[in-house]
């Protein structure tokens, strides 16, 4: 009993009637479905519930930093795909900001207006996407994330027709972006994000108010604003908690100080999974709200400014973030005058939002551990970078 | 939420009106057939595959028009060595991120499609195994000289040689540029052409700007010749 | 863009700290450092709650040139050896007040280098600690849980300095790509 209690102390063993039991050691993963990649949770249980959770994790480990800091500044961008490969365009925007900055190259407003969209239809596909895979978390095996995934099919394809690829983009330069977008490619990102809303609707309709998934995940993985905050999480996590906060607001980088949007954000009461869920059903409304209007507004130019043939820097430090779908991610360089990076230092969203894991697990149930994992929305190609 | 379960039934209706859906709008269907489609045709978008009975993939090209995967050397003509765009500068070898180009510079230079003597790759491989289909080489290349490729059936048994591409197996010419990706290619051409006419254009004005300064010196001096009897007479 | 902090009342507060002008950054020896942030996040004029970016950045011995005018007006380049030393960088914003970034440094000697754990100050450094442990080989003083995190514990050295040298790769066998890797390390190619 004291050794349960000196794992963790906020939770008080169960005995019943002076009888001796022994914790139980599970290691879920590397390999396991539920952990969204190689990641590992050792997890020492009473019975069914969480007495102590480790997460453990670096199967994917390839020192992204120290490959950036060995090659030129254009050549980690196609690298930049691989963090969080669900996102590459929001990725590729952190560097292009964090490398704009040292040079203080103008962005041509085309192409800022281009970035708007490809951001938002990222986190359409994130988001739309994450909700299929923490449905099937629950053991909702299949229809959301298939229909998720047919959603997200046309998105890829607008994406594919710009960038030539559909999930390693590698479509931001710094001062703009590689190409402009084919000829009627506008008309068909229109047609695309005016049927999202209906997908919206029933998409809620199979989900928000089903019973098996309101009882499995309000309640589970509460999280306190005090300890978000402090635990440095950030994007849907945190506003779930309770926490206005939202870099594109706050830093308002790029044109979206020209767009009309609300931050979705819960009273701050719990801060459980399905604050988490809702939370993200919402932004997904709001970033449809935010593409209509840059689709609107988008007018004709060059979409690639004057930027130098050979991106040499002057010796700075400079710190770059964006609001990418899971939360802030930055991009910290050190320039000391030559074509590569001095130091080079990737903020991972993934990383710092698992720092609350435990917190969130203990005293819970072993299959809640599962939910609040998938809640948290990691990549691990970020994790491990 | 008044009845136990009423959000059970209200997804279940939702399934059920993609089931029946699905029967009569090809949006409703949650698996897209990549496998089967007709070689003359190029899908735009995925859901755009006009299945024919029997005909299965032969044609393994392209699947969409704006797809890229490894790199490929473009030349203009019927003869690839002849006509080959590179020069070996080695650009994109420097530049290549994950360093998968390997390029051996010719020793003695060859009249290439510009009709001027120079040098050309004597080696040129891409390792396909290590390409990340990036597109920086393509970026960086001040030639026109590599594109990007989609050719996605490239199984080997061979993990080696198999996965490393020749000089001669990346040669493709310019037309098949143009059937793979016709708006890019066609972009492209455009480009290099008000390039060349604007390169054209200076030359020919510099050549007459040269012309213009010649005839007002030699006018300069005929006057300077004219001028100088009177300045004679003047002076006497 | 967001709102800068102003760092004079931290200097005026705490005489160790100097401010960085160049990289705009408060640099605070390395044993202050926790009384210092402990005071940031909790002084009213500041309220830094949310610490983002934790990451060590390696410096090693060199020579700068520097160009120095003299009294007489003539610029002169002279010569100087920078020391070594071992850098903690976080980036420090406030949720409450939405202003950041505060870039605070936390400088160390190079060889063994040990600094103040910010961990009981903000819970977000945790793991980020952990990596900078792992990577740079930064001892961090109260640190509740500091072992390795993305390589293996038997793991030996750490990566992310400048003088790392990688061990012979036991899983290496020969491929195409050979000739061109040897290519690139024989200098023949420079990036």
């Amino acid at each position: 009993m004291s050794s349960a209690t000196a794992i963790a102390p906020n939770y008080e063993l169960i005995q019943q009637d002076g009888l001796e039991t022994s914790l139980l050691e599970v290691s879920m993963g590397p390999h396991h479905p539920s952990t969204h990649g190689v990641f590992r949770m050792d997890v020492k249980l009473d019975g069914e519930t969480v007495v102590d959770l480790q997460p453990v994790f670096g199967y994917l480990h390839r020192n992204h930093e120290k490959l950036a800091e060995n090659m030129s500044y254009l050549a980690s961008m196609p690298f930049t795909d691989r963090l969080d490969y669900f996102n590459s365009m929001t990725n590729n925007w952190a560097y292009a900001l964090a490398a704009e900055k040292l040079v203080e190259i103008e962005v041509p407003e085309r192409a800022e207006y281009l970035r708007v969209i490809m951001a938002e239809l990222t986190r359409l596909v994130n988001h739309v996407s994450l909700v299929g895979f923490f449905i099937n978390d629950l053991g909702a095996l299949g229809t959301p994330l298939l229909y998720a995934f047919r959603e997200r099919e046309k998105i890829l394809d607008l994406f594919e027709q710009a960038s030539g690829a559909r999930m390693m983009c590698n479509y931001f330069r710094f001062g703009g972006l590689r190409n402009d977008v084919p000829e009627g490619w506008l008309d068909r990102a229109r047609d695309v994000v005016d049927r999202f809303p209906d997908f919206l609707d029933e998409y809620e309709k199979l989900l928000c108010e089903n019973e098996i998934i309101l009882s499995r995940t309000q309640g589970v993985g509460n999280l306190s604003r005090e300890l978000a905050i402090s635990a440095g999480i950030t994007g849907p996590m945190l506003r779930a908690s309770g926490v206005n906060y939202d870099i594109r607001k706050v830093d308002k980088y790029s044109i979206y100080d020209r767009f009309l949007f609300r931050v979705p954000y819960s009273d701050g009461n719990v801060g459980d999974c399905y604050d988490r869920f809702m939370v993200r059903m919402l932004e997904m409304r709001e970033s449809i709200g935010i593409l209509k209007q840059a689709l609107g507004g988008i007018g004709d130019g060059p979409v690639l400014g004057n930027a130098p043939k050979v991106f040499k820097p002057k010796p700075a430090e400079v710190y770059g973030r964006v609001e990418a779908p899971k939360g802030e991610l930055g991009f910290y360089l050190i320039a000391d005058g030559t074509p590569k990076p001095y130091r080079y230092r990737v903020r991972p969203p993934s990383l710092i939002n698992l720092t609350v894991l435990r917190d969130m697990c203990l005293g819970q149930k072993v299959a809640d551990a599962v939910i609040i994992l998938g809640s948290i929305d990691i990549v691990l190609g970020e994790v491990d970078r | 939420m008044s009845l136990l379960g009423g959000g059970i039934f209200k997804g279940m209706a939702v399934t059920l009106r993609n089931f029946v859906g699905s029967y009569f709008y090809k949006d409703r269907l949650t698996t897209n057939d990549y496998s089967w489609r007709p070689s003359d045709k190029l899908p735009q978008r995925a859901g755009e595959y006009p299945k024919e009975e029997g005909e299965q993939l032969r044609d393994t090209t392209t699947v969409t028009n704006y797809s890229r995967n490894f790199p490929m050397l473009l030349h203009d003509g019927s003869e690839p060595m002849d006509t080959i765009r590179c020069v070996a500068c080695q650009i994109c070898e420097r530049e290549c991120p994950p360093q998968c180009i390997y390029i051996e510079k010719s020793t003695e230079k060859k009249e290439n499609a510009g009709g001027k003597p120079q040098f050309f790759p004597a080696t040129f491989d891409i390792d396909v195994s290590v390409c990340m289909s990036c597109q920086i080489c393509v970026e960086v290349c001040p030639f026109d000289a590599i594109v990007m490729n989609s050719q996605f059936e490239l199984s080997t048994p061979d993990r080696f040689g198999g996965l490393l591409l020749r000089r001669d197996d990346l040669l493709k010419s310019n037309g098949y540029y143009h059937k793979i990706h016709p708006e890019e290619a066609t972009a492209r051409d455009k480009r290099i052409a008000e390039e060349k006419a604007a390169k054209e254009a200076k030359k020919k004005a510099a050549a007459e700007a040269a012309k213009k300064m010649a005839e007002e010196k030699a006018k300069a001096e005929a006057e300077a010749n004219e001028g100088t009897p009177d300045m004679e007479e003047n002076t006497e | 863009m967001s709102h800068t902090v102003g760092h004079e009342p931290i200097l005026g507060k705490f005489p160790g700290t100097n401010w960085d002008e160049k990289a705009g950054a408060l640099v605070v020896p390395a044993l202050q450092a926790k009384e210092i942030a402990t005071w940031l996040r909790d002084n009213d004029a500041f309220l830094l709650d949310y610490c983002s970016n934790v990451t060590g950045v390696d410096y090693l011995e060199c020579e700068v040139k520097e160009k120095v005018t003299k009294e007489d007006g003539t610029v002169e380049t002279v010569t100087r050896t920078e020391p070594s030393r071992m850098d903690v960088v976080y980036h420090l914003y406030s949720m409450q007040k939405q202003t950041g970034p505060l870039v605070f440094k936390q400088r160390t000697k190079r060889e063994q280098p040990e600094v103040e754990s910010l961990t009981p100050v903000w819970r977000s450094c945790e793991l980020q600690e952990r990596e900078v442990f792992d990577l740079f080989g930064v001892n961090f003083k109260g640190h509740p849980d500091q072992r390795r995190i993305l390589m293996w514990d038997e793991f030996e050295g750490h990566p992310m300095r400048k003088d790392y040298t990688e061990p012979f790769d036991y899983e290496w066998e020969p491929t195409p790509h050979d000739e061109i890797l040897q290519k690139h390390q024989r200098g023949k190619v420079i990036v």
